[in-house]
């Protein structure tokens, strides 16, 4: 096997005062895609949600999803369907204290099957949350969003997307 | 564009075992660190990390199974390092070995150091962990040092860490 470059940043941006940031015109060239969010508080605590689609957000009830989640000193476990946006708060709500996200999306571009997100956030103040979930589409997906229902995200909050092409 | 997922560092641990594996001189020209470990060790499940060599202001919550009940810890245990439970102990099924990834973002920057851990432990009998946890060490200096400390005995022959560094531009 041929060895060649797997794992490449495809777009970073550091955030100030925003509620929503979103990834625009991804390219359908690698095989799995990873986002990586350095966290660096939010304004308030809130809900946070990923939306993905092609050529814009899908704002449709395509979206669910299923947590295990620790918080204060128990753990829970639930899910949620059919919703407008897909949210990744676990237990509750994202704090102001620093969170780590790490998302991994396999097989992004295909345009056979939904689409499914692995995500873990954890939050060293407050949780620890793991998440899986699903876009109900075929279509690939070009367009990642990351949001807040209410506040902003803290200035020096980092979002980076990777891509890793298996060949 | 530039692989940006690169080794800094690796060490394995030879015969008769290891006290501890330390990374000293970590480059600070990336934007986040990947520390993969695989060991195991004396008779205790959970192996400590420290930054720069200090022993001071760290916390962690973890969210951890054990194949009959999960549970979450609130930050209260030992703040002198960050404690990955994810290793094989005398106690496990020979030849078992754990694994854990520890993921570090912003590590050269000025703000506090936030890691998040991946780590297992499966023998196909009782010394069976999973967790997913949340450590912070309340300090701002850029991390140049990461030391790997098993809590009983030596690490055992054949355990390894990988240190990675990712590059975002």
């Amino acid at each position: 096997m041929a060895a060649g470059t797997t794992y490449e940043p495809i777009a970073t941006t550091t955030l100030s005062g925003v509620s929503s940031y979103t990834f625009n015109s991804i390219s359908g060239s690698y095989t799995d895609l990873i986002l990586i969010g350095s966290i660096n508080g939010v304004s308030s605590a809130a809900d946070i949600w990923y939306r993905v689609g092609n050529g814009s957000v899908d704002t449709g009830s395509n979206y669910s999803w299923t947590w295990v989640s620790g918080f204060s000193s128990t753990t829970e476990s639930s899910r949620a369907s059919s919703n407008s946006k897909l949210y990744i708060d676990g237990w509750g709500t994202i704090g102001t204290g620093n969170s780590i996200l790490r998302t991994s999306i396999n097989n992004y571009s295909n345009t056979t099957t939904f689409k499914t997100l692995l995500v873990q956030r954890t939050d060293a103040a407050k949780e620890a949350n793991a998440q899986v979930g699903l876009w109900r589409s075929t279509a690939a997906i070009n367009t990642i969003q990351l949001g807040l229902d209410s506040g902003t995200f803290n200035s020096g909050t980092v979002l980076t997307l990777y891509g890793i092409a298996a060949a | 564009m530039a692989n940006t997922f690169e080794l800094i560092a690796s060490s394995t641990v030879g015969s008769g075992g290891s006290a501890n594996i330390d990374f000293t001189s970590i480059p600070s020209t990336y934007t986040d660190l990947v520390l993969k470990v695989s060991g195991r060790q004396g008779a205790e499940n959970a192996f400590d990390i420290t930054f720069n060599g200090a022993t001071t202001s760290y916390v962690v919550r973890r969210l951890q199974g054990n194949g009959s009940s999960a549970s979450f810890s609130d930050g209260s245990g030992t703040t002198t390092a960050i404690r990955v439970i994810g290793i094989a102990s005398s106690g496990s099924t020979a030849n078992t070995f754990g694994n854990s990834e520890i993921y570090i973002p912003n590590y050269a920057g000025s703000n506090n150091k936030s890691v998040s851990i991946d780590a297992v432990n499966e023998d196909n009998a009782a010394e069976a962990y999973m967790n997913l946890a949340a450590g912070i060490r309340s300090n701002t200096a850029a991390i140049n040092q990461i030391t790997i400390t098993p809590r009983a005995g030596s690490l055992a022959e054949y355990s390894t860490a990988y240190l990675y560094g990712i590059k975002n531009s």
